[in-house]
C-alpha cells in the first residue's frame, strides 16, 4: 500500500536576468525564488491498483514520483510504501519497486540487451529460477526473442521501451512507476506496451502508477485518475465517472448529400465542412434518434457517428476549469 | 559484491571493445602524452644532474609512482570525473533506485580502459628506474613501493570524490579542482619537496599527496631509515574520511533539491 500524507516540497530557484551587468552581479549575490512544487499532497493507493497520474508540464508529477522512489526528500509530510519510508529506508524500499523513466535508458548502450538483464539480475540478487521465469514471461509477452541479442543502440524506440519495461520488472517488484512510458512511440508499440502493462497488473497484482500526457493510455489502462496542478491534488476519482459527468453532451457527425441542413433549437454547430456537419446537443433535451431524424429529413444521409467527448477533451476541460 | 564488480568489469570491457579503433587510438594517445611528461624530466636532467639532491633515476621512480597512481584513479574512479554528466542525464537517479551502494555503482558503472595508456607508460618507466636506481629491493622496500602506488590512487580518488561532491551544488567553476588533480599529477613528476616548504606542508597536512610520494621515497633511497616511513602512505588514507563527509553532504543536498 502507498500512503502519502501532507507532502510539501519547495524548490529554491536562482533568478536570472538577462544582460552582462546582471550576469556579473549574479556572481556575487543571487536572488532566489521559492517555487512550491508540492503542497499538502495526500493520497492512498491500494495493492494491485492502476492509477493514472495526470497534470500539465511542471505540475509536480515527476517530483511526486521522485519522492515515492526515494530520489527526493520532501520538506515535510509522511510517506509509507509497503511499510518503508522511501528516503529513510532506501535499500529496503527500492527492492520492491520498478521504475521506468520514458526518456532515459537503464540499458547499456553498446552491449546486447540480455547482458544488461543479466547484470540487473546480479544487482538485485534475483533467484535464478525466478529470473528465468520472469525473463521467459517477458520474452513471450513483449516479443523480445528477436531483439535480446541486439545492442541497445541498434534498437528502435519502441523495441527499446519494451526492453526498458522488461528490465524494470525482472525482480518482480510490487509497485511499478511508469513515467511517460509511451512517449514518442508509434501506434503499434503503444498498443503493445499498454496491453503488457494491463496483463502484468492483472496477473501479478502489480500496483501501477502511470504518468502520461497521452489520454489514450489513461483510457486504455486506468480506472482511477489523480489530477495534479500547481502542486496540489485537484481531483481523485474514477475515469468513467468523470467522463459521464462531463460528457453529458453528445457529438453527432453526419456525412450528407444536398444543401446545408438547418439545426433546431437544441443543437449547436461544432463544425461545418464540405458535405459533413458536426453538431452537439444534450441528450436529455433531444434524443439521439430525433437528432438524426431531424437532419435526415432535410438531406440524404451517407454516414453517421455519435460520440461523447473524449478523455483528451475532458482533461483539457479540467485544466481549463482549474486554471492550470 | 566482488563477483558483481567483476560482472561490471566484463560489461565495461565488452562495451569499449565495440569501438576497437577508437580504443587503441585513445590508448596510444595517452601513452604519447605521458611520454612527454617523462621526457620533460629527462631533459631537465640533461642540464642539471641533481634536483634538490635527487638523481635522475630517483626522480623517475617518483614520476612513475605518481603516474601509475593517477592512471589507476582515471581508469577505476572515472565515474566521479564525469559526475556532472551522470547528474545531468539522470543516470544518478537510476543508482538511487537500485538496492546497492551509490558510491559502489558510480565506480563500477564507469571504467575507462583507454586511460590505461598512462599506466603502461608508468610500467615502462618502472622497468628502467627500478633496476637503475641503485636501490636494494628488499621486501620492506617492495612493500613501500606497493603502498605508495595504492595509497596514491586512494588520494587521487578522494580528490575526484570532492570534485563530484561539489557538482551536487554547482557545475560552474569546478575547474579549480583541476589544480589539485591534474596539477597534483603534473607536479608529482618530482618529489613534492622541491616546490618549497609551504607547499610541502600543504601537501602533507591538507591534501596529503606528499604522504604517498615524498616521505616514503626518502625511505626507498635510504635518506631516512626509520621504518615509520614505510607507513606514511597509509596515513594519507585518512584523507578519505573528509572526502566521504563531503560526499554525504552533497548527496543530502541533491536529495533535497533534485538538481
Amino acid at each position: 500500500m502507498i500512503r502519502l500524507s501532507n507532502i510539501n516540497k519547495t524548490f529554491r530557484v536562482a533568478k536570472r536576468k538577462s544582460g552582462f551587468g546582471n550576469a556579473v552581479k549574479a556572481l556575487f549575490s543571487r536572488e532566489y525564488e521559492k517555487i512550491r512544487a508540492l503542497q499538502d499532497v495526500s493520497f492512498t493507493i491500494n495493492d494491485g491498483e492502476m492509477v493514472g497520474y495526470i497534470g500539465p508540464n511542471g505540475a509536480g508529477k515527476s517530483t511526486t514520483i521522485k519522492i515515492m522512489c526515494g530520489i527526493l526528500t520532501p520538506d515535510s509530510g509522511e510517506c509509507d510504501i509497503n511499510g518503508s519510508n522511501p528516503w529513510k529506508q532506501r535499500l529496503r524500499h527500492v527492492r520492491d519497486i520498478g521504475v521506468v523513466f520514458g526518456q532515459r535508458s537503464q540499458l547499456w548502450w553498446d552491449v546486447p540487451v540480455i547482458d544488461s538483464f543479466d547484470l540487473i539480475r546480479d544487482i538485485y540478487k534475483i533467484d535464478e529460477n525466478l529470473y528465468r521465469r520472469n525473463l521467459d514471461e517477458m520474452i513471450a509477452l513483449l516479443d523480445l526473442s528477436e531483439i535480446l541479442k541486439t545492442p541497445t543502440r541498434s534498437l528502435s524506440l519502441g523495441q527499446r521501451m519494451r526492453c526498458e519495461i522488461a528490465a524494470s520488472l525482472l525482480h518482480s517488484p510490487k509497485i511499478l512507476f511508469l513515467d511517460e512510458p509511451t512517449i514518442g512511440l508509434d501506434a503499434v508499440s503503444k498498443i503493445a506496451v499498454r496491453g503488457f502493462i494491463k496483463k502484468i497488473n492483472a496477473e501479478h497484482k502489480t500496483t501501477v502508477i502511470l504518468t502520461t500526457h497521452d489520454m489514450q493510455d489513461i483510457e486504455a489502462l486506468t480506472e482511477r485518475i489523480l489530477l495534479i496542478g500547481k502542486g496540489r491534488i485537484l481531483l481523485d476519482g474514477s475515469l468513467t465517472e468523470l467522463l459521464k459527468r462531463s460528457s453529458a453532451n453528445k457529438i453527432l457527425v453526419v456525412d450528407y448529400n444536398g444543401n446545408v441542413p438547418s439545426l433546431n433549437e437544441h443543437m449547436s454547430l461544432v463544425e461545418q465542412k464540405d458535405g459533413q456537419i458536426s453538431v452537439t446537443f444534450d441528450p436529455v433535451e433531444l434524443s439521439v434518434s430525433n437528432a438524426i431524424a431531424h437532419i435526415s429529413a432535410q438531406v440524404e444521409v451517407l454516414d453517421v457517428s455519435v460520440s461523447g467527448i473524449s478523455a483528451e477533451q475532458m482533461v483539457a476541460a479540467l485544466y481549463e476549469e482549474y486554471r492550470i | 559484491m566482488v563477483r558483481l564488480y567483476l560482472k561490471y568489469f566484463a560489461i565495461n570491457i565488452k562495451s569499449q571493445m565495440q569501438y576497437k579503433t577508437a580504443f587503441f587510438l585513445h590508448l596510444f594517445g595517452r601513452i604519447m602524452l605521458s611520454f612527454a611528461t617523462v621526457a620533460g624530466v629527462w631533459f631537465m636532467f640533461l642540464r642539471f644532474n641533481r634536483v634538490e639532491g635527487f638523481t635522475l633515476n630517483q626522480v623517475l621512480l617518483c614520476t612513475a609512482v605518481t603516474m601509475m597512481s593517477y592512471s589507476i584513479t582515471e581508469v577505476f574512479a572515472r565515474g566521479f570525473d564525469i559526475f556532472p554528466r551522470l547528474l545531468g542525464n539522470g543516470e544518478f537517479d537510476r543508482y538511487l533506485v537500485r538496492p546497492r551502494g551509490v558510491i559502489y555503482q558510480v565506480i563500477a558503472t564507469h571504467m575507462e580502459f583507454g586511460r590505461l595508456g598512462v599506466f603502461i607508460q608508468a610500467v615502462i618507466v618502472f622497468c628502467y628506474a627500478i633496476p637503475n636506481s641503485g636501490i636494494v629491493w628488499s621486501p620492506d622496500k617492495i612493500l613501500t613501493l606497493f603502498l605508495m602506488i595504492i595509497c596514491g590512487a586512494a588520494v587521487f580518488s578522494g580528490l575526484y570524490i570532492i570534485f563530484a561532491s561539489f557538482s551536487f551544488f554547482t557545475v560552474e567553476g569546478l575547474e579549480f579542482m583541476n589544480i589539485l588533480t591534474h596539477g597534483g599529477k603534473e607536479f608529482g613528476r618530482y618529489p613534492y619537496a622541491i616546490y618549497g616548504e609551504g607547499i610541502l606542508k600543504f601537501l602533507t597536512f591538507i591534501i596529503p599527496l606528499a604522504l604517498f610520494q615524498y616521505y616514503p621515497l626518502l625511505y626507498l633511497i635510504e635518506r631516512e631509515s626509520s621504518p615509520l616511513y614505510i607507513l606514511t602512505p597509509l596515513l594519507s588514507m585518512f584523507f578519505l574520511v573528509p572526502c566521504y563527509v563531503f560526499w554525504k553532504i552533497g548527496l543530502r543536498h541533491y536529495k533535497s533539491t533534485g538538481s
